[in-house]
């Protein structure tokens, strides 16, 4: 790894400068991976504070019981619409897509994917995927309103525009299955010289993984929601009651996906925060096999725990029994994650920079997320929990605390190299405070509401539930701030920002050995690879 | 409401169980959190200039999967006889049927006696067969540790056996369009006598406890078009006495003139009259009024109510 022939040479030109095309048509029909994965970033990025306003909306909307700002109908759309671009247009896609594509085929010392044109044609579907859902928004008879599962009988019955929203759910699948092929065709076939599956940095590793699911898990939600299309549109009996359809056999299916999805979302996080922990604590990371597999166990074990969103639907002892059962076993891939983080900063040389922070944060919120998800795992406090604020609190902390910390990491750690430009290191640490203490009033407030009895998708509340809704929403205000501040941060940087080195940080994976931002193609002379990924004191390595 | 309210025998256990596993959890939340602050101390970069790449050490990876493992094994097995208790109905538990709707809850005894609230009997076993009527609904006490779907065309249940008296709420979790948040309800515990009194007193005997009396549908009543009303939960989104609720109030509605948008999106204007509002009751979808979400759930009533109804509507102006 250290032989690597790089350094600035004359003839250097960025891939942000390279091309024959100008403005926008340079991005929207570049094959290049960077350019694809900075395509993701913008999109996903506008679309994650269109659902953060939504949110605060929602907040707004619980400061009172007797005021209403927004008619009930106006509410149940927010938190549909709310997550259906969190999940299906942030979350899911958001760190594979955007760091997966830009980084994936560096660390792996690849001049770009398998695939490059089905790459674009991916990005292609996920932004007329997202578009068709913002038209959803706006036309029939009014927004979708079933929540992003749209759990039938109601998502057959309601009269807003549920067909078109689901279809253009159904592209967003669509975006998420060629990204899959693309990965996994990119990680077999790709690989520089004596880049050995076990000289693979974690975050490869991480994307590899979820790619498995991608491709496994997403035809079936792809399916299912067509069947809920045709359902309302020919009537064809599979999931109404009323014609001898089954609304559970509705829910098996969506989950199938819907869970594994979980994983999608949160694997690719958890790869980035192992690049980023050994990285700052400037030695190797502790247990590469360990992470590495545990990833494999997390996607697999995945695949069987489904049910657990349904404890409460009557489908039988036995499936609530075995369901619960895995349930408990997938906890323990993500807990040796969590402890290896943890020995990876033993006898490290630590420096809390920004990404660190980030990382760090992950660490904790995703613990508490993990060890919550444990106690709604327990069959009979599910009963009490399912439906809750407690789950909304829960998922906040998987999916929020978890992959959108380990977003916010991941940017902060790339961003000198995607962009070739610094940011300012104090304003990000400054903008930690209120994301980290707003998120803490807003979910710890829903965890307490929710084992107090306050349902989910309610859009007003028992005046018993008042106080807790309060401090839930002033933590929300608070973090928007924050967040407001991490991107403004970022996006001054982008237009004023000091020009970054190729590495800032002391990485020591392929990426930190190409210019930034890179070339073209990334590597003038493909890597030959001779040793593991992160070797930061040779002289104590084992 | 008192924090942790606990109102049956599930209530203890549940509660039993989430503590239990929540100190284990805060304990691995604040081990791991404590272990990298010092961590981050200890070895900062200025107190330790260089790291060491320690790669592993195979026994502490042995030692944090099995011990998780087994933990959680324990976890799961607390929450499966717990839940096991949940499941196991008593034989001696009185059988009532809950019929949901949107967006209202009623209560069939086995005596025929039909409410809108749930009246109980102290320390007696109750067991509810769910129904619904549209779409899914949760029913769900959560002073009694309890839920379970209702899910159209299944025969889903729950049992509890309340062991306090008063009054609890009952709520619907799971999304079922526009009033879902409204969907509520009480459960009224009262003492074996007063529950027999009202149980076993006739028609006409008074409810128990302090329930309004709202919570009864009359099985013969002066106004059979307000038992109509209450029966097939119009109330929950249409007032009588003017006051805003999820669709337009019957005070002063006969004559008025509406828009109303057709299946097409056409859009037109009606004056409310017997044959519009015989429309609007049985199949609503099929034009829905201007101004309110399109939500009213179709319940087709029969033609002598269908009249009574109309008639009563005419009658509020």
């Amino acid at each position: 790894m250290n032989t690597l022939a790089h350094g600035e040479a004359s003839s250097y030109r960025s891939f942000l400068e390279s091309g024959d095309r100008k403005g926008i048509l340079a991005w929207i029909l570049s094959t290049d991976h960077k350019r694809i994965g900075i395509l993701y970033l913008a999109c996903m990025v506008s679309l994650f504070f269109v659902a953060v306003i939504i949110g605060v909306l929602m907040r707004i909307e619980q400061l009172s019981t007797s005021h209403h700002i927004f008619p009930p109908a106006i509410y149940n759309a927010f938190f549909t619409v709310h997550g259906v671009i969190m999940i299906f247009m942030f979350v899911l896609p958001g760190a594979s897509a955007v760091f997966g594509n830009f980084f994936l085929p560096i660390m792996i010392g690849a001049r770009d994917v398998s695939f490059p044109r089905l790459n674009l044609m991916s990005w292609y579907f996920f932004i007329v995927g997202a578009l068709v859902v913002i038209a959803s928004l706006f036309t029939g008879d009014g927004p979708p309103d079933a929540g992003w599962t749209f759990y039938v009988p109601f998502s057959l019955r309601t009269g807003t525009n549920i067909p078109l929203g689901v279809f253009g759910v159904f592209l967003l699948g669509f975006s998420s299955i060629l990204t899959g092929i693309n990965f996994i065709t990119t990680v077999h076939r790709m690989r520089a010289p004596g880049m050995t599956w076990h000289h693979m940095p974690l975050f490869v590793w991480a994307t590899y993984a979820t790619a498995w699911v991608q491709v496994l898990a997403t035809p079936i939600i792809g399916v299912t929601l067509l069947l809920v299309i045709a359902e309302r549109i020919f009537g064809i009996g599979v999931f109404d009651p009323a014609k001898g359809g089954d609304p559970v056999l509705y829910q098996h299916l969506f989950w199938i996906y819907s869970h594994p999805a979980v994983y999608i979302m949160i694997l690719p996080a958890m790869g980035a925060i192992t690049e980023v922990i050994p990285t700052f604590a400037h030695r190797t990371i502790f247990g590469y096999r360990a992470i590495a597999y545990s990833s494999i166990g997390i996607a697999g074990l995945g695949s069987l725990v489904w049910g657990h969103h349904m404890f409460t639907s009557g489908m039988g002892n036995a499936a609530n029994l075995m369901f619960s059962l895995f349930t408990f076993l997938v906890a323990v891939p993500s807990a040796i994650k969590v402890f290896n983080w943890t020995a990876t900063l033993y006898k490290g040389s630590i420096e809390v920079k920004p990404p660190m922070l980030f990382a760090l944060t992950f660490v904790f919120l995703f613990s508490i997320g993990g060890l919550t998800g444990l106690i709604q795992g327990a069959l009979n406090v599910n009963v009490h929990l399912h439906d809750t604020y407690w789950i909304v609190g829960h998922f906040h902390y998987v999916m929020f605390g978890g992959t959108g910390m380990g977003f916010f990491a991941a940017l902060l750690h790339w961003f000198p190299k995607m962009f070739g430009k610094m940011y300012n290191e104090r304003v990000a640490a400054i903008s930690w405070f209120p994301i980290f203490i707003g998120f803490n009033m807003l979910y710890g407030g829903m965890l307490v509401l929710g084992y107090l009895g306050m349902p989910r998708r309610y859009y007003t509340h028992l005046p018993q539930y008042s106080t807790g809704h309060l401090i839930a929403s002033i933590g929300g205000f608070i973090m928007a701030i924050g967040l407001v501040l991490f991107f403004a941060n970022l996006v001054v940087a982008l237009f004023k920002g000091k020009k970054a080195e190729s590495n800032p940080w002391g990485g020591v994976t392929l990426e930190w050995h190409t210019p930034s931002p890179p070339p073209l193609e990334n590597f003038e002379e493909i890597p030959v690879i001779k040793d593991r990924p992160y070797i930061f004191n040779p002289e104590t390595a084992q | 409401m008192p924090f942790f309210q606990q109102a049956s025998t599930a209530a203890d256990r549940v509660d039993e169980v989430f503590l239990a596993i929540t100190a284990v959890c805060v304990v691995f939340l604040v081990l791991i959190t404590s272990l990298m602050v010092y961590f981050v101390i200890k070895y900062n970069r200025k107190r330790h200039p260089r790291g060491e790449d320690i790669e592993g050490n195979t026994m502490l990876e042995v030692v944090w999967t099995a011990t998780p493992t087994v933990l959680f094994l324990f976890m799961f097995y607390f929450g499966w006889t717990n839940f096991d208790y949940d499941r196991s109905v008593p034989r001696d538990a009185m059988v009532i049927n809950v019929t949901a709707r949107q967006w209202a809850y009623s209560f069939t005894y086995p005596n025929g006696k039909q409410t809108t609230q749930l009246f109980l009997a102290l320390n007696k076993p109750a067991k509810m067969n769910l129904h619904s009527l549209d779409v899914i609904h949760g029913f769900y006490i959560p002073a009694f540790r309890i839920k379970e779907d209702v899910v159209p065309g299944r025969d889903n249940y729950t049992w509890f056996t309340p062991t306090k008296l008063g009054s609890f709420d009952i709520m619907c979790t799971v999304i079922c369009g526009v009033d879902h948040a409204n969907m509520l309800s009480k459960a009224v515990v009262v003492p074996v006598s007063d529950f027999e009194k009202w149980y076993f007193g006739g028609e006409d005997a008074p409810l128990p406890g302090q329930a309004d009396a709202a919570a009864v549908i009359p099985l013969k009543s002066e106004s059979p078009a307000v038992a109509v009303l209450k029966a097939k939960a119009c109330e929950t989104c249409h007032s009588i006495d003017g006051s805003p609720m999820v669709g337009p109030t019957f005070r002063g509605l006969y004559g008025q003139k509406h828009i109303v948008k057709e299946a097409g999106g056409a859009e037109r204007e009606v004056v409310v009259d017997d044959a519009y509002l015989a429309k609007a009751i049985q199949d609503p979808m099929v034009e829905t009024v201007k101004g309110y979400p399109p939500a009213m759930p179709r319940n087709p009533l029969a033609e002598g109510d269908l009249k009574q109804v109309i008639d009563l509507i005419k009658s509020l102006n």
